[in-house]
């Protein structure tokens, strides 16, 4: 109602006008001067109390986030060694040239993209199908969606620790006669295996709630118009389901790609099978060699920022909360 | 109780756009008064600034005398009913009835007193306990209305509060709330754009357009002697129909054919100095089959029916006139509102309303009648209805005018809209008397 | 509403279903029931590599890991660190969230992209500097040494959840208690607060439960049993000898810190539910 699109016919008094007096030029004017007035004061003290309320929050993100990211570019310039203490100096882009150099660095890079990519693939084809199931199943609907979420429960380095054992030889009751967690390509398969069933839950949720905005009576009306439940599914649930299976991509491509606990557990990156995540922690923490380190998480840091923006480009994945939906 | 006075009332917006323009109004003690125009006319705007809600930008407010411009709202003693019903849902209903008085720091006893006074008012006692999420639509409204009436602040406000009921409990509703309203005798103010609702419930209804009032009087008056084509075509349902006319010498000219003037309608028309081109308006129930009316004045001509719907009190029945039909933009803007801007097609369509003895039939074709003398004639440029005086003193022959003859002229509405016979007083529990 | 599974149920149907409800099942207990096995395997049988405890059961590695002091210790950090960064999370957290929820200010839009932006960080960029100032400033391997970044990584979390919750409260109702006779803050007490407490509740168990899940943190911002948490503390565990891995106590361990959260899950699931899909879709 109260719509400010709400215009008055410039040409002149409206017909059967009430009040003899109109508003004339000279009142407009104070009117929308009062008007102005006011929607500024209103503003000021409703854009002081959104700075207040937001302040704490922006300044433990900017003071824990923001100054040791600062701080770890200037160290990624620096030869900081604690192992030999005093050569520490400046060295410009030394530390990267050594990185981008190693073969280490490139093979861990390669591994994590490849873990990245290949447990995103099952997450989302895995959490499709839980989605589906948690959405439409005809009975035991409430036990699917209470069971599905114990794995999102569960902590990533308990999980990790349950999939080593059963795959180590002595107490795993999947090792068989050999020993998968001591060659490189079983060592992924079982590093992806507890990724992708830690995170299935998580993708099918959000899957689900795309699902649930998916009107019913669209299905109902192409399943009028002669469309099998796969043609349903392709044409109708898919593109709508878009945006939420591209914000799900995009928070677990990233998340993929940070991948540390469960290398961590699993094989401690032997049998190269350390991620960017893994050399970066064993540079700092177990070679103390701090520039090198920060050199590489800098470098993590562009990557990953690198796939946020590849998504939300090229794909339009909407970053969540960028709407201001919901005011009034 | 409290009289509640618009003074010049002007809402703006930082971007410069009118909401509400030099908006006056006096609203006494007791009085029902309705607010009703299409989507965006200002109405909610106008209700909002009184119930303190938004700001006025010029102009005055005041309730009993006292400025109220920049008083709270909750110093205002005020109470609103809203269209979502704004129930708190984590309260229970005697705890959303009780929550004004509470916030006054009324008595625990008193409150509980006052609530089961409201609630056996609107038969709501047996619900007292339950939460909003577990009442109908119809109960939540009444809640809503129940929260309104406990605090017996000194003005009730009513935004669209029956909008989102289905069609029959509204017709129930209406009738309750305004016996509500007569038996407690609170100001109240009430915004809808159902014209309908304007027609029954309010002693006098305010017709807005573009922030601009429109009409103010009486539910039949507006019915009766609309000021302008707006009023006319939004007023009346089925509404009014337009044909474009020539005026020429005492005989006005159009698809129905040439026919005398009435001396009263001819006199109004030339001392506004009006004539040429200009619109007609009859209403459907202006219209009457030919046979039924031999021998009495007015137009004839021969139609042949579209489609007939037989109501069994009436009969309406529908065809097409050829040429053009009247273009105003008050008509277009009421098309647009009412959702009836695509479906025109070539041709005038008429809408009549015909006496059950007129037996007719889809694809039929009769003599029809129509009452000349009730002819409205507008302006083609401002739209203004030239024959206001002449209409609004017939009108004032036929009725009792008044806040007190309400239920006289609500009922003779109620039955001129076509409608009547739907809220039966079986179907209000509240009846009384 | 029916929807259109349920116009064509069949009993043929609700077979099928039952299958993919088991093979669920299945999927989310395998690892679970696994670890309690081991768990509760003897000693003796726990190299047999049966699923099933079937060999005999025992709750000698529970004792062992209640008795170690190593353990106890990375329990108490574990639920006090948590607890204190959730509920820190949250208290910023509501007040950024209502803002972005309710207010318009400019800054807004940097405010959502900053969160964003940190939900997105790779945490190991932090160890570093973080270990770096931690050091300097004394607070290396104590609770708030860990307690900073745990709030830090929740916020975005927080803010998202708690947003989304906010917009759903219809705020007519803030008008309607206007015009009953609130003031701004009776109107935030009686009408607010208690319709947005569900919301914060369940992102506390969000919050709750990511704090509960860091190892990277815990692994490198602590050296000594004084800060370190479960996660980190059972890869530290050690066996009688060197060479003996004490898989009874670490699954143990395991059992004991998943049991509380798996509690919070099923008891809230639907919440959970929402509180995680709300954030993520709606925005």
């Amino acid at each position: 109602m109260s719509h400010p699109a709400t215009t008055v016919d410039p040409s002149g008094p409206g017909p059967g006008r009430e009040a003899g007096t109109g508003v004339g030029p000279h009142d407009e004017a104070e009117g929308i001067a009062i008007a102005r007035k006011r929607a500024s004061d209103g503003k000021k003290a409703e854009r002081r109390l959104g700075w207040m309320l937001c302040a704490p929050a922006v300044i433990v993100m900017a003071a824990v986030a923001g100054y040791p990211l600062v701080y770890a570019i200037w160290m990624s310039l620096n030869r900081a060694d604690l192992r030999l203490p005093d050569d520490n100096q400046f060295i410009g882009f030394s530390n990267y040239v050594t990185i981008l150099s190693s073969p280490i660095w490139w093979h861990a890079v390669w591994i994590t993209l490849l873990i990245t990519v290949v447990s995103v693939f099952f997450e989302l084809v895995f959490g499709m199908l839980l989605a589906l199931v948690m959405h439409r199943a005809l009975v035991g609907r409430g036990l699917v969606r209470t069971v599905a979420l114990i794995p999102y429960a569960i902590v990533t380095v308990v999980a990790a620790f349950s999939w080593r054992y059963a795959f180590e030889q002595g107490t795993g009751w999947l090792a068989g006669d050999s020993a998968p967690l001591t060659s490189q390509g079983s060592s992924l398969a079982i590093i992806i295996l507890a990724e992708v069933w830690k995170t299935i839950p998580f993708m099918a949720l959000l899957l689900m709630a795309g699902l649930a905005l998916v009107p019913e009576d669209l299905l109902k009306a192409a399943a009028m118009d002669g469309a099998s439940p796969w043609q349903r599914f392709w044409t109708i649930t898919l593109p709508m389901l878009k945006p939420a299976l591209l914000v799900a991509l995009l928070f677990r491509t990233l998340d993929a790609f940070r991948i540390f606990d469960n290398i961590f557990v699993l094989t401690a990156g032997n049998n190269d099978t350390s991620s960017v995540s893994m050399i970066t922690y064993n540079n700092l923490i177990g070679g103390l060699n701090l520039g090198i380190g920060s050199a590489m998480s800098v470098l993590i840091f562009v990557m990953v920022a690198i796939i946020a923006f590849l998504f939300i480009k090229l794909f339009g994945a909407a970053a969540p909360g960028s709407d201001s939906g919901g005011r009034k | 109780m409290a009289e509640i006075e618009l003074d010049h009332v002007v809402k703006r917006y930082p971007d410069g756009a009118l909401a509400v323009q030099d908006f006056n109004l006096t609203i006494a003690d007791k009085e029902f008064i309705i607010l009703v125009g299409p989507s965006g006319c200002g109405k909610s705007t106008t209700l909002n600034m009184v119930a303190g809600l938004e700001d006025i930008t010029q102009g005055e407010l005041r309730i009993d005398g006292k400025v109220m411009n920049t008083v709270a709202p909750k110093d205002r003693d005020i109470a609103m009913v809203f269209q979502s019903y704004a129930l708190y849902p984590h309260m229970t209903v005697a705890e959303n009835m009780g929550f004004p008085l509470r916030l006054a720091k009324v008595d625990k006893a008193t409150i509980r007193q006052k609530v089961e006074e409201a609630a056996e008012m609107l038969e709501l006692t047996q619900h007292l306990d339950r939460k909003p999420s577990n009442l109908s639509g119809g109960q939540r409204q009444r809640v809503a209305m129940g929260r309104a009436i406990v605090r017996s602040p000194k003005a009730f406000l009513m935004d669209e509060p029956l909008s989102n009921l289905d069609a029959k409990l509204r017709v129930q509703m209406r009738t309750q709330v305004s016996r509500i309203q007569k038996t407690l005798g609170t100001t109240t103010l009430y915004v809808t754009h159902d014209q309908t609702e304007a027609m029954t419930l309010g002693d006098r209804v305010v017709v807005m357009r573009a922030g601009i009032i429109q009409q103010v009087g009486a539910p039949q008056e507006l019915y009766d002697a609309p000021k302008n084509i707006f009023v006319a075509g939004f007023i009346g349902s089925p509404s009014m129909n337009f044909l474009p006319a020539q005026i020429n010498g005492g005989q006005v000219t159009t698809a129905l054919g040439t026919v005398d003037l009435p001396d009263e309608l001819r006199r109004a028309v030339e001392s506004r100095g009006g004539g040429g081109e200009v619109i007609i308006g009859i209403r459907p129930e202006h219209f009457e089959i030919g046979r039924l009316k031999e021998g009495v004045p007015g137009g004839r001509f021969n139609a042949t029916f579209d489609i007939v719907e037989s109501m069994g009190s009436d009969i309406f029945a529908y065809f097409t006139l050829s040429g053009s039909g009247a273009k105003s933009k008050e008509l277009e803007e009421l098309a647009a509102d009412t959702g009836q801007e695509s479906l025109g097609g070539d041709g005038i369509q008429v809408g009549v309303r015909l006496d059950p003895e007129a037996r007719v039939s889809d694809g039929s074709t009769a003599e029809l009648w129509y009452d000349t003398s009730k002819l409205h004639i507008f302006d083609l440029k401002s739209g203004e209805n030239l024959t206001h005086e002449v209409a609004k003193a017939s009108s004032a022959a036929s009725t009792v005018d008044g806040p007190g003859a309400r239920n006289a002229s609500a009922a003779a509405a109620s039955a001129a809209v076509g409608d009547g016979g739907a809220d039966t007083a079986g179907a209000d529990p509240l009846r009384k008397d | 509403m029916t929807t259109l599974a349920e116009l064509n149920s069949t009993p043929g149907k609700k077979a099928a279903w039952w299958v993919a409800d088991i093979a669920v099942v299945i999927y989310a207990l395998i690892p679970v029931i696994w670890t309690i096995s081991l768990s509760l395997k003897t000693p003796g049988n726990i190299n047999d590599g049966k699923y099933l405890p079937t060999g005999g059961m025992s709750f000698e590695s529970y004792q062992a890991i209640f008795k170690d002091t190593v353990f106890t210790r990375a329990l108490i950090n574990s639920i006090g660190i948590c607890l204190i960064s959730t509920a820190i999370a949250l208290l910023l957290g509501v007040f950024a969230a209502y803002a972005i929820a309710r207010l318009d200010f400019p800054g807004k839009k940097l405010m959502i992209m900053m969160s964003l932006l940190v939900a997105m960080f790779p945490q190991i960029a932090l160890i570093t500097p973080l270990f770096k100032i931690e050091t300097a400033i004394g607070i290396f391997d104590t609770w708030p040494g860990l307690i900073i970044p745990y709030v830090t990584f929740a916020l975005p979390l927080a803010i998202y959840t708690l947003s989304a919750f906010f917009r759903e409260i219809p705020w007519e109702l803030e008008k309607a208690a206007k015009m009953d006779g609130a003031t701004p803050f009776q109107a935030f007490k009686d009408v607010i607060a208690p319709l947005a407490l569900p919301g914060v509740f369940t992102t506390a168990i969000l919050v709750f439960i990511s704090c509960w899940n860091d190892f990277l943190y815990a692994l490198s911002l602590t050296s000594t049993s004084a800060a370190r948490t479960v996660p980190a503390a059972m890869s530290y565990f050690t066996g009688a000898t060197t060479y003996e891995v004490p898989v009874g106590p670490i699954t143990a361990a395991a059992v004991v810190i998943t049991i509380p959260v798996l509690v919070l899950v099923l008891l809230f699931q639907r919440r959970i539910v929402a509180g995680l899909t709300n954030g993520a879709v709606k925005g």
